[in-house]
């Protein structure tokens, strides 16, 4: 996960950036990282961290996800205005804006279940469909935003962070079983 | 005078030929035999300044933005018409004032500009340039790259009256 950030750090078009526009990159970058821990927590592969621990953690990221969000859409903002409205109306000239804009509400959405699990009064696992279809959807949807991208991650760790994304999320899924929603029996 | 005389037979194969060959498109009378208008490309006009100033260079230069212009239906290239070009380049921001320029048309409607080196810049590498003089409609357009490693970019319009 280093990888990605150091590749990111040392980019040439760093230099051509000011400081607000390379926050803003680097918010993204961490986001796809963050990104990468959510299954890994949900899926509770991390050795050495208990299932307790692991959904601590998958909240604090989740969270530290949004903002990261936040902050990277709110650096583009400063940096273009007029191509950050475009993106969020959908009307802007590059392909990947549409899915990153589609990738961040379905974000904000998850964050938002997360957050009123309980007040949603759900059973779990109707819950957990909800919470990880809507994670499928800023999953790829961030992918695509950032294959399509030339910006400052390099390709080779670029394409290894989303397939690194890609396979954790899948095998999440899969370990869950998430679409199974009956009841325990 | 001998005129054209209409039987209904001629009339049933002139106008069917007609009908055929406007369904199929070509038509189109005011581009039967001419040039379209270049529309104006989504997100052209973003960070536009108006009014930038004609320049020799902007800034450094090492980067040729080219191109054409010419008149909507004949095509007839259009001489002394002024360009404007910005971009995201090694100097500068797009919403930054030294990263703007204009230049004219020369006597066969092309242009051709020294600018900084265009960088990748919300995603794309990619400049922009605005037709704005009020002769002819506004055309804004935003032409991408090839490749960042390009030094020059080209952009061409046909404008119609305005």
């Amino acid at each position: 996960m280093a990888a990605p950030i150091i590749a990111a750090a040392t980019s040439p078009l760093l230099a051509w950036r000011d400081p607000i526009y390379i926050a803003a990159g680097f918010a993204g970058v961490i986001a796809m990282c963050l990104l990468l821990m959510q299954p890994l927590l949900a899926g509770r592969w991390l050795p050495g961290l208990s299932p307790v621990a692991s959904r601590h953690w998958h909240r604090r990221c989740g969270l530290a996800l949004v903002a990261a969000i936040l902050i990277h859409v709110g650096g583009l903002w400063i940096t273009s205005r007029p191509d950050v409205i475009d993106a969020l109306m959908f009307v802007s000239p590059t392909p990947f804006s549409a899915w990153g804009v589609i990738a961040m509400w379905a974000a904000f959405l998850v964050a938002l279940l997360g957050l009123f699990r309980q007040r949603l009064g759900l059973r779990f696992r109707v819950w957990r469909l909800g919470h990880t279809s809507l994670a499928v959807v800023t999953i790829i949807g961030s992918v695509v935003h950032v294959l399509l991208i030339e910006g400052t991650m390099e390709v080779m760790t670029k394409w290894a962070l989303c397939g690194l994304v890609l396979l954790a999320s899948a095998r999440t899924l899969a370990k869950l079983r998430v679409w199974d929603v009956r009841r325990r029996t | 005078m001998t005129g054209i005389s209409f039987s209904r037979r001629s009339v049933i194969v002139v106008g069917g030929a007609a009908l055929a060959t406007g369904a199929t498109g070509l038509l189109v009378p005011a581009r039967a035999k001419g040039v379209a208008p270049t529309p104006s490309m989504r997100g052209g006009s973003n960070n536009y300044r108006p009014g930038a100033p004609i320049v020799d260079r902007i800034g450094g230069g090492g980067f040729w933005m080219t191109g054409s212009v010419r008149r909507a239906g004949e095509g007839a290239p259009l001489p002394g018409q002024r360009i404007q070009i910005w971009a995201h380049t090694t100097e500068g921001h797009e919403r930054d004032p030294q990263s703007h320029g204009a230049t004219l048309t020369d006597a066969n409607g092309e242009f051709r500009l020294e600018m900084p080196q265009i960088v990748p810049a919300f995603g794309q590498p990619h400049g922009h340039l605005a037709y704005d003089s009020g002769e002819f409609q506004t055309v804004f357009l935003r032409p991408i790259m090839a490749s960042s490693k390009d030094k020059t970019l080209a952009a061409h319009f046909v404008l119609q009256p305005a």
